[in-house]
């Protein structure tokens, strides 16, 4: 596999990064302790390298209408200047990824897809895309973006806007985005993040990135920014609930299994769209399994594939685990039996042979205080 | 670069043990090894009283990314165990080859353990 590198990647090793491979990319997994990263976040600011995730420009006559057929949403009623939390499926209802659509105007989307799947993500629209009068253009290789996660995220980044556009970032909501300056560099600001806290998303050209990195760490520093890798990315998510792709969703989950089926507009798209008879029936035939939430009751955390026990018989398998920095105690978001996926159930996670007592729980685990 | 203190003999497993000629002899886990796991947060160590044998596990050390098992560098009875860092297992982060060691062994044999320089030019890290 090639390995492919972020515009930052030598801002990276100047701080010390350890690296670590994600579909493909080498990207950092911590500068210094992760769990201080991890905290840095839900109490300043972290900075995150996301040059990994993917950008799709969707453009076009007919834009919305394509992402409504080639994705599960219905992307054509986002607003102006809003994003959309969305799936793309195969033709079995299958998870391809998940992805966040960013409305620019009737003609204009931008889809950004997770790392690994991006080229996947942008082949599969340009074959979708043949029956509409659309352009899709995989701007990944040329585009930077950098996070800025936490309660001091607006601080910061007001610091390095002009004061007349200071309500360009005050006033912009959770899930929407705005196209101004940042410390010189013009910008799509978006409030969106991976992390259950306030912050943004700072979309760039490569040739802006280090600088754009910098100013922002230069100007978070009297807040306590910290520089943040992947380790506390996926700690972060974790107790925020997010799911992760090939953790979570997968090919082999439909979006009903995972949770998502509010995300899969049957009812609101009166057209055809890929995907939609497989997910009407999946829908119909319901799921043997859901995603869950398990708060440990002892110090041990269970991992991703191990297996999920009532009564020593195997009803599950966790897919993403921890011990939560923020809580405290353990947590795990698992696929379990329908019957025993209800709140409060009693479960054991087999821990390497040794069944060890957690509890379902409702997701997210942690929620910011607004 | 993490530290691999010199005076110390270590496994290829990186744990490392620091021979006491006159009483019971301590084992710990390298810096390298430390450093590696990222931030520790749970350690299983064995009972004060058993006997652990060279080369086969013995405990389990969990960091907020994995849990790795622990094996022990030699064979013999298990004298004491560092209760400061069961409770706050950090410390193996912090000062792996100090206030982070993990138990206290009489030795009756070691396993295939290496030096101090050997280890170092395995597993990276600095003397």
């Amino acid at each position: 596999m090639t390995e492919n590198y972020t515009a930052l990647y030598e801002e990276h090793k100047k701080l010390g990064a350890s690296f670590t491979d994600f579909g493909g990319w080498q990207m950092p997994l911590k500068y210094s302790s992760e769990l201080a990263e991890h905290h840095a976040v839900r109490n300043a600011a972290g900075l995150f390298d996301l040059s990994h995730m993917g950008e799709v420009w969707v453009s076009g006559l007919e834009a919305g209408a394509f992402l409504d057929y080639a994705l599960v949403g219905k992307l054509s009623a986002i607003a102006d200047g809003k994003a959309k939390y969305s799936l793309i499926c195969n033709a079995d209802g299958g998870i391809i990824d998940d992805l966040i659509v960013y409305r620019f105007g009737d003609e204009k989307y931008l889809v950004v897809p997770n790392a690994g799947n991006a080229p996947t993500v942008a082949v599969a629209l340009a074959e979708r895309a043949t029956a509409f009068n659309v352009k899709v253009e995989d701007a990944s290789a040329i585009t930077s973006l950098i996070a800025v996660q936490g309660p001091k995220a607006e601080a910061i980044l007001l610091k390095l806007t002009a004061e007349a556009q200071h309500p360009l970032v005050t006033d912009l909501k959770y899930y929407a985005f705005n196209e101004l300056t940042v410390a010189g560099h013009n910008v799509i600001l978006a409030r969106t993040g991976y992390t259950g806290e306030d912050g943004f998303e700072l979309f760039v050209a490569n040739d802006g990135a280090a600088s754009l990195w910098a100013s922002v760490a230069e100007a978070g520093a009297e807040f306590g920014i910290v520089p943040c890798g992947l380790a506390s990315r996926d700690s972060l998510r974790l107790e925020a609930g997010m799911p992760l792709y090939g953790n979570e969703l997968s090919l082999e989950r439909s979006p009903f299994d995972a949770g998502l089926g509010g995300v899969v507009a049957l009812k609101s798209k009166e057209g055809d769209f890929v995907g939609r008879s497989a997910l009407e029936a999946a829908k119909e035939a319901g799921s043997k399994r859901k995603l869950v939430g398990l708060k440990g009751l002892g110090r041990r955390a269970g991992r991703g594939h191990y297996p999920i026990l009532k009564d020593g018989a195997v009803v599950g398998e966790v897919t993403s685990g921890q011990p939560s920095p923020t809580l405290g105690y353990p947590v795990a978001m698992a696929y379990v039996d329908v019957e025993h996926a209800e709140i409060g159930t009693a479960l054991d996670i087999d821990l390497r042979g040794k069944a060890e007592p957690f509890e379902v729980v409702a997701l997210p685990f942690y929620k910011r205080q607004k | 670069m993490a530290k691999v203190a010199a005076e110390l003999k270590y496994s290829a497993e990186h744990e490392w043990i620091a021979f006491d000629g006159s009483g019971p002899s301590v084992v710990g886990v390298s810096a390298v090894a430390a450093e590696a796991l990222g931030d520790i947060v749970y350690v299983d160590l064995p009972e004060v009283g058993s006997t652990v044998t060279a080369g086969e596990t013995c405990g389990e050390i969990e960091s907020t990314k994995s849990v790795s098992d622990l094996y022990s560098p030699v064979t013999g009875e298990v004298t004491e165990i560092n209760e400061d860092a069961v409770g706050d297992p950090a410390l193996i982060n912090s000062d792996p080859y100090g206030a982070g060691w993990l138990f206290k062994v009489t030795v009756e044999s070691e396993g295939p353990l290496l030096s101090a320089q050997e280890y170092a030019e395995v597993n990276g890290g600095e003397l």
